[in-house]
């Protein structure tokens, strides 16, 4: 469970989180949805630490991670895997070494059990005979896949996913989503993705939070999202005609 | 002015970051291996071509130069090692690996900043600046020392080459001059000078990498940046080594 408390964040005078509270349960898909713009990147990355809140508290299971030193942080970020929205493999490794990479950081497994593990979460996501090859030689959808299994290799409790299906045909994409999902179940980890695809969010999502302007301008599940009578949220989640249409049945 | 200090002040919190113990040893030496390799044996050829050359346009401008009874032949010799071994191999040497390894440096690291393989590696609770910059460091404080001694040896041959094919001065005189009068505090100033280049040219093409912010025309600028700086600084604290170690 992560909770968030009263988070705000500036940049150069640009409010761009405001005041902003909420729960992200165990053991659920808990989506971060709103407009491109509106915040949900830079709550992530306040949230994981790679921006600093200017104001607000961030807790791990209990465990506030604002003002602790590099190294009790350290002992919380061996608990997160994150799924960037660009992959970021390390390019200079192949697939295999990348999913090794935590591995050889801050475990002391011995070759071949680190092997085992790689060849575990490769197969998770579904990807077999790709050990080799480098970043650079697979689809867009492949890399998540990789960046999925890297971020899963730690057994970690709370997994990040920025934008998991960006520039992933529809197909694809409920592939990546339903895979975050069961991984989620599976393992019992609180599970945070940002995403402007309502796709996704009625697809896998468990419970929703919006983000208007900085704002967390209404939270609720799957179910509730349908009735909500909220203005700002209908706009967003019924922006396009498809949805519309969906809605009036 | 205001601007100035306070890169130079990111620039010595960066430093402060990387200066830590490594998470593993293991792979630090790994990634040390590695570096030594990619910067060190990499240069091997520009080196070899640009110490041959510049021996032999030595030897030649002083033979022209000291077209005088006054002057000993063997001046040529003694010359061209004089200004190899103090100048011409420490500091042009570094200048081109500030160029080549420089601007390799500051584009890797600029492009894992942009492409958020540095945070990538933050939220794992890797020390990003210390596995990236530290080996990188190291390997040219290692590595261009010994770059710059072989740089020695064919300057001086080059000198000898261009003697021997020009027919300017005899080799036995060039020779003689090459042995005349030899000071090990020379090479001593020499290898101190490129020890300090090669943590100017590595530290500060990383910290310009290490903060690029954009997309890859970013990256582009900050690696030509990193030439220029690490140019700057070579010039400048030769200037300063110069004036501690030889006066
Ligand atoms: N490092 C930064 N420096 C200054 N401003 C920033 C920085 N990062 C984000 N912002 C600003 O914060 C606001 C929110 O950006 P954010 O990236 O969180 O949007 P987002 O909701 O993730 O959008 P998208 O769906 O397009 O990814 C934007 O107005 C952006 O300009
Ligand atoms: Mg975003």
């Amino acid at each position: 469970m992560i909770e968030v408390k009263n988070v705000n964040k500036s940049f150069n005078g640009k409010h761009v989180l405001k005041d902003v509270s909420t729960i992200f349960e165990q053991g659920k898909v808990n989506m971060v949805i709103g407009q491109s713009g509106s915040g949900k990147t830079v709550l992530i990355k306040c949230i994981v630490g790679l921006f600093e809140p200017d104001e607000g508290s961030i807790f791990f299971n209990e465990r506030n991670f604002i003002g602790l030193g590099f190294k009790e942080k350290k002992e919380i970020r061996k608990e997160i895997g994150m799924l960037f929205q660009g992959a970021a493999l390390f390019d200079s490794f192949n697939v295999e070494e990348n999913v090794m990479f935590p591995l050889n950081m801050f475990t002391e497994m011995s070759l071949s059990e680190k092997l085992d593990r790689v060849n575990f979460c490769l197969k998770r996501v579904n990807l077999e005979n790709v050990n080799k090859l480098s970043p650079s030689e697979l689809s867009g959808g492949m890399k998540k896949r990789v960046a999925i299994a890297r971020a899963i290799a730690m057994n970690p409790r709370y997994l990040f996913c920025d934008e998991p299906n960006s520039g992933l045909d529809p197909k694809t994409s409920i592939l990546i989503d339903n895979l975050i999902s069961e991984i989620t179940k599976e393992f019992n980890i609180t599970t945070i993705v940002n995403t402007h695809d309502m796709n996704s969010v009625f697809e896998v999502g468990d419970n929703i939070a919006f983000i208007y302007k900085g704002l967390l301008w209404w939270q609720g599940t799957y179910l509730e999202i349908m009735d909500s009578d909220n203005t700002e949220l209908n706009d967003f989640v019924y922006a396009t005609e498809l949805m519309k249409k969906i809605k009036k049945k | 002015m205001l601007k100035f200090f306070n890169e130079l002040g990111v620039y010595f919190i960066l430093l402060g970051k990387v200066f830590k113990k490594p998470d593993k040893t293991k792979v630090f030496w790994q990634q040390l291996v590695f570096e030594i390799d990619k910067i060190g044996l990499d240069s091997l050829g520009i080196v070899f071509i640009i110490s041959i050359f510049m021996g032999g346009v030595v030897a030649i401008q002083t033979a022209f130069n000291i077209d005088s009874p006054w002057f000993p032949v063997y001046s040529v010799g003694f010359t061209v090692r004089q200004s190899v071994i103090l100048e011409f191999s420490p500091t042009i040497v570094s200048l081109i690996l500030a160029g080549k390894v420089g601007s390799h440096i500051a584009s890797e690291i600029g492009t894992m900043r942009v492409t958020e393989q540095i945070d990538a590696l933050d939220i794992m609770g890797v020390n990003s600046a210390n596995y990236l910059i530290l080996p990188k460091i190291v390997a040219a404080m290692i590595i261009n020392p010994i770059l710059v001694v072989i740089s020695m040896f064919l300057g001086i041959f080059g000198g000898w080459l261009a003697c021997y094919f020009t027919g300017l001065v005899m080799s036995a005189h060039y020779v003689y001059g090459v042995q005349l009068d030899f000071r090990g505090y020379d090479v001593f100033y020499a290898l101190v000078k490129t020890i300090v280049f090669a943590f100017l040219i590595t530290s500060a093409s990383s910290y310009k990498g290490y903060y690029v912010e954009g997309g890859s025309l970013e990256v582009g600028k900050a690696s030509t940046k990193a030439v220029v700086y690490s140019s700057i600084l070579i010039i400048l604290f030769n200037l300063i080594l110069t004036q501690m170690l030889l006066s």
